[in-house]
């Protein structure tokens, strides 16, 4: 009750307090029973035995796994992730060989979960919005056929679709060699950068003269972990870039507010993005590594296996159908009037949907947009299908499988997964509560 | 009076004929696919798609191939009919249609799915349908012990001892709650339940069961497979996990710090992991979790596993409905002076399960097409099956067909529930506004 | 009213699934079926027919137990396993015993805690590629693409060959054997590894085996056999030698058609010893006394089994090589029946 209120309010709640005063039972003395009956103490009664019944699971859970794990003369410990691993990983982003830990490999399988979670993430959410923009379409046809799409994906499980993919892929297009010779079946694609192959797509890789060189995290431990100093340099000078544009445009803003003519600033914009980076590039001797047909495969360029391609194809795809119903929900949210009074004011309809439409609807369409995310995220784990060592393939699969040691793995990779999805899930909750509509 | 001359006409005009570029075909053309370059740039490339897709696709489902008995003869048959180039092999869907659908169930216990399917479906139907006749929530009560005793068999002595438990425990609840106050009618009534269970049931129903040997032939799990097996695992997972989801749902909404915790750590832990590292704690762990003596075969365990993966995502749709409640009720339940769980059974959870049945209808379909996923530990569900039959040698080499295939069966299902799902959220809709 | 769908499938569980106790051939005889752990679908060695029923050697192998220890060739129940579940399957003890070509090594004996009761098939790794490539040795194989089929051996073997070799490779590790072939087929890879046998089999269902060709280099030792738990040496006994009847049957020619005739008596005391017409060997193993002559009766003996399997009686056309009786100058050996 609030002390500082005045008028007839006070006078009710002095009121209330007389009458409480005199109504109050005498001060009684605990009963066991009061522990079931009386409101006051059931709660705690409740959440105790809850707890008690949980701890106790707890305990039971464990003495069952310790008597099993003896009467099978098993035991428990992590010592075999300092092994060798004794097995190869063909698509990794960093140096890994057989004679590397499990640890390493390991944290191999990590990486490639993520490196393919964040491919997903991207292409399904530019697919999905597309989709869902154009499911929207007054084109009948268009319209028609985005249903379509979204109706058979979503309604097909993703496994399926992953080792479809996969088969897809290497059914349909060529082998290496059939890129020999004079009169080659298939041929390069851009100019000889690109060779599109049964195995996978080789693109051109970035490389440098005069390299500034890696820093060496972690030493020569099992983590250890190269980053290279040119990326981090080409990054720097990318932000600095964008964050100078921005200020141009903030400006740009600003004149157009006070005066009501907007001065003409894209070339400066594209000069102070573009202009650092061309010159960093040319100090740091930058040129293109194109793969090329030497012996069995491609040789040179960056190389993205076809499992990669397979997984990344089929959950964008998959999540797209998704992530397109949403959109097309929160486009549908946004009040009829917004776009009318768009047209009102002369926008064109792209415009509209850019300026007016997508905005609003970006608040509906977020929350569930991180529960996508999060699924691509766990439906990574469907790559031991199609073969792609990540999480479930190196350490839940492969070490598993050579080392036996099935509770610590599989808890392992649990724990590993909680802590990934977390952390996409706090990340994208703070980015939802930033672009929420601000209320009083 | 002389002849007027009428200068205003008095009979109407033939109406003229709309143009005929807006009538017919080329009128809904014009204005539906070719309003604009753009939309006629999409119109043309969204046809020379389907035009792509089906001139590859049709040649390849003609074809002559019903009758081969192996992909070897497939071949032949497709050069005898003089054709060229990769045609399908239907063959093998002739030979192993059935499998896929039933897996290894005994050919002579194929009507004991399908009742099973029957019955399932009437039991579900008074819930998913207003129009369905009431009497059938007869079957909604007892299907979940007709449905396990069709598909499992064996005596049916210890299915009803299940059911009677469930009686027994009813009956102390109804007759106690006078005596000794809701809570602890409620307790009494569980512990009478499984006093029943564990002690009484076993030994009584045993002795009927020798006295009375009815029964089906008892069909271990391990013969179930294919389609089946995915439906199998899909509806006992989301029947089982509804209860559970609506238990960690109000766990959730509590007011009680260590059940919320308990919950919430319940539901983001589950929620937090994929799946297939359930199913390899169904399939590696669980036995290492549970004593000996409580050994369950594979397919219970992954069902267990299974349920409690889709109990998480329920308690979330069903936190959705309990939120989108208008509070207007809770203050009402309240005012009426209701207690928690009168107020829950009779105001708050009728009211929110139905606004979450779209909710729980897709959460099903994810759960049922999530079954596929058992095939990475060895189940044979339809898609593991494709591997076993491409195991053969007679039909080693198959790719497409049996993904083609499977793939339908997957679409047939969820594509009808989807389509449920929306026809009541329509409906939902317009009870609401 | 809905809970109690998952309480009637447990109690149905519990009737199911049955308590591991001492004695697995006590547990055996009680429940009246075998359950043996098989592979999920392998050409020759184990794969369900479009009736359901289980065909294959090493089903074969299940069978013969099944036939020594209950008298029926079908009492078995066949839980397909991969390769990541099956050691955990058999330690759980959800199967009785594991035929699942599981190549028998020192650490799966010794720190797994299994016990492998023979060889039923000695294999090796081995290498097919397209006659098109033009490769004679797999030591041409440098920046070579290869299938391997994971959770295997296969891939450490792999892994040690191409090191010691100083070549490099592609690895595309597959879950199933059928993928890999899809994908070897495809032109994915270059290069298709695993157990020879499983090469051959698979080389002779392809549209023209002709164009494919196992490269001579075996590059590991494969001994694949059936395996049980430590600790149960009486049913470790049992599998041994249910699987070693088959093996002298062939030696001392015993075939499925002659045994009955046999059975009865002959004047080869080791025959009368193995279908139990003379001494109590069947009893020894807690077993009748013409459990070999069932054996032997319901599976064949083992050339009879490799032959229909995966020899020259299948499309897969093994030639029976290091698995040829000792007296052939193969490695397969039967200790005595005495």
């Amino acid at each position: 009750m609030s002390t500082g209120q005045t008028g007839p309010n006070t006078v009710i709640e002095d009121g209330d307090v007389y009458m409480t005063t005199l109504t109050d039972p005498p001060r009684e003395s605990f009963r066991l029973s009061m522990l079931i009956y009386d409101t006051r103490y059931r709660s705690i009664t409740i959440q105790v035995i809850a707890l008690l019944a949980f701890l106790a699971m707890c305990v039971w859970l464990i003495t069952n796994t310790l008597t099993n794990l003896e009467s099978r003369d098993l035991e428990l410990g992590l010592a075999f992730f300092s092994e060798p691993a004794g097995y190869d990983i063909n698509q990794r982003l960093i140096e890994y060989d057989s004679q590397d830990t499990h640890l390493r490999a390991a944290f191999v399988g990590i990486l490639n979960t993520l490196l393919v979670a964040f491919l997903g993430c991207i292409t399904a959410t530019v697919l999905g919005v597309v989709i869902g923009v154009l499911r929207l379409s007054k084109n009948w046809l268009v319209a028609r056929l985005m249903t379509v799409y979204v109706e058979m994906f979503r309604n097909v499980p993703v496994l399926l679709w992953i080792v479809f993919a996969l088969a897809i892929i290497s059914e349909t297009l060529p082998q290496p060699r059939d890129f020999r010779g004079e009169d080659a079946i298939a041929s390069m694609n851009l100019f000889d950068s690109i060779a599109i192959t049964a195995r996978g797509f080789y693109i051109p890789e970035a490389l440098f003269t005069r390299s500034l060189g890696d820093i060496h995290l972690f030493g020569d431990s099992s983590m250890r972990f190269d980053i290279s100093l040119d990326l981090l340099a080409f990054l720097a000078v990318l932000f600095a870039g964008l964050f100078t544009s921005k200020l141009i445009k903030k400006r740009a803003d600003a004149i157009q507010e006070a005066t009501g003519a907007r001065p003409t600033t894209w070339w400066q914009r594209i000069l102070v993005v573009a202009g650092p980076v061309l010159i960093l590039l040319f100090a740091l001797g930058f040129y293109l590594g194109m793969p090329e047909l030497k012996g069995f495969n491609f040789s040179g360029g960056t190389f993205m296996r076809n499992s990669l391609i397979a997984l990344w194809l089929a959950l964008s795809l998959y999540t797209a159908a998704f992530i397109a119903e949403n959109v097309r929900a929160g486009i549908l949210a946004v009040s009829k009037g917004q776009s009318e009074a768009a047209a009102a004011l002369g926008l064109s309809s792209g415009r509209t949907m850019s300026l007016v439409v997508l905005p609003q609807a970006l608040r509906i369409i977020i929350p569930p947009l991180i529960s996508q995310y999060l699924n691509i995220t766990k439906n990574s784990s469907l790559a031991i299908a199609v073969g792609y060592m990540d999480l479930t393939g190196t350490l839940m699969g492969i070490t598993q499988n050579q080392t036996g040691k099935a509770l610590e793995t599989v808890l392992l990779g649990m724990m590993i997964y909680l802590m990934v999805s977390l952390s996409i899930s706090a990340a994208m909750n703070w980015y939802n509560e930033s672009v929420k509509l601000k209320e009083r | 009076m002389s002849d007027k001359i009428s200068f205003v006409r008095t009979e109407m005009l033939e109406q003229k004929a709309p143009p005929a570029s807006t009538t017919g075909f080329v009128g809904w053309a014009r204005a539906n696919l070719f309003n604009g370059i753009g939309n006629s740039v999409l119109t043309l490339l969204s046809i020379y798609c389907v035009y792509y897709v089906l001139s590859g696709l049709i040649p390849w489902l003609v074809s002559p191939t019903w009758k081969a008995e192996s992909l070897t003869q497939c071949r032949e048959m497709i050069a005898a009919a003089g054709k060229h180039g990769h045609l399908a092999c239907w063959g093998v869907v002739r030979e192993r249609f059935i499998q896929l659908l039933f897996g290894f169930y005994p050919p002579e216990g194929y009507w004991r799915v399908i009742l099973a399917l029957v019955i399932v479906g009437a039991g579900l139907a008074p819930v998913l349908f207003d129009k369905a006749p009431r009497k059938l929530l007869i079957v909604t009560a007892l299907f979940p012990f007709i449905v396990p005793f069709l598909l499992w068999g064996g005596l049916i002595w210890p299915y009803v001892g299940v059911l009677l438990g469930f009686v027994v425990g009813y009956f102390v609840l109804k007759y106690a709650a006078d005596a000794l106050g809701d809570l602890l009618a409620l307790i009494a009534g569980v512990v009478s339940a499984f006093v029943w269970w564990i002690f009484l049931s076993g030994p009584i129903m045993g002795a009927i069961g020798s006295v009375l040997p009815i029964g089906l032939e008892f069909v271990e799990s391990r013969s179930f497979g294919g389609l089946m097996l995915a439906l199998t695992i899909g509806l006992t997972a989301i029947l089982g996990s509804l209860p559970l989801g609506i238990v960690l749902a109000l766990g959730r909404q509590s007011d009680l710090l260590i059940v919320k915790a308990l919950c919430v750590g319940f539901i983001e832990f589950i929620r937090g992991v994929p799946l297939i590292t359930l199913l390899f704690v169904a399939s590696t762990l669980l036995n290492i979790f549970l004593p000996p003596s409580m050994e369950f075969d594979i397919i219970v365990r992954v069902i267990i596993m299974v349920t409690l993966f889709s109990a998480a995502y329920m308690a979330e749709v069903v936190r959705g409905g309990l939120a989108a409640l208008p509070k207007g009720q809770y203050e009402a339940a309240d005012a009426l002076g209701l207690d928690y769980w009168k107020a829950q059974r009779l105001i708050i959870m009728p009211q929110a399960l139905k606004i979450s049945i779209p909710g729980i209808v897709s959460t099903f379909i994810g759960v049922f097409k999530d079954t596929t996923l058992v095939s990475v530990i060895g189940l044979l569900d339809p898609l593991g099956l494709s591997n076993a039959i491409r195991a053969d040698q007679a039909w080693n080499g198959i790719v497409w067909e049996l993904y083609g295939l499977i793939g339908v069966l997957f679409f047939v299902f969820c594509f009808s529930m989807s389509r449920y799902s929306m026809y009541l959220e329509r409906k939902l809709q317009t009870g609401h506004k | 009213m809905k809970k109690s769908v998952l309480f009637g499938a447990m109690t149905v569980a519990t009737l199911a699934g049955g308590v591991v106790s001492a004695g697995t051939l006590d547990d055996v005889k009680a429940r009246g079926k075998l359950n043996c752990g098989v592979n999920t679908g392998l050409a020759g060695f184990s794969a369900p027919d479009a009736n359901g029923v289980w065909v294959g050697f090493d089903v074969d192998v299940c069978r013969a137990v099944a036939a020594a220890t209950l008298g029926d060739p079908m009492a078995v129940e066949f839980v397909p396993l991969s390769t990541k579940t099956r050691f955990t399957a058999l330690a759980a003890g959800e199967v009785d015993m594991l035929s699942r070509v599981t190549t028998w090594t020192f650490s799966r004996d010794v720190d797994l805690k299994f016990e492998f009761v023979g060889v039923n098939y000695y294999d090796g790794q081995g290498f097919l590629v397209p006659t098109a490539l033009g490769v004679t040795s797999a030591k041409e194989l440098d920046g070579a693409t290869v299938c391997i089929q994971t959770g295997t051996t296969t891939e450490l073997n792999l892994a040690d060959y191409f090191r010691t070799n100083g070549i490099t490779y592609e690895p595309v590790p597959i879950e199933t054997n059928a993928e890999a072939q899809a994908l070897y087929l495809s032109g994915s890879c270059d290069v298709y590894t695993t157990d020879a046998s499983a090469l051959a089999a698979q080389r002779a269902t392809f549209e023209t085996p002709g164009d494919h060709v196992v490269l001579p280099e075996i590059v590991s030792k494969e001994p694949l056999g059936p395996l049980v738990r430590h600790g149960d040496h009486q049913w470790g006994d049992v599998v041994r030698w249910s699987y070693n009847a088959m093996v002298a049957a062939e030696e001392l020619g015993v075939t499925s058609e002659n045994v009955a005739d046999l059975a009865t008596g002959t004047d080869n005391p080791e025959v009368n010893r193995l279908l139990g017409s003379e001494g109590s060997l069947g009893e020894m193993l807690g077993l009748e006394a013409d459990w070999a002559a069932k054996v032997i009766a319901s599976v064949g003996n083992y050339g009879e089994a490799f032959d229909r399997n995966i020899g020259a009686g299948s499309e897969i056309g093994i030639a029976r090589g290091l698995n040829a009786l000792w007296t052939d100058g193969g490695l397969q050996y039967s200790p005595p029946f005495r």
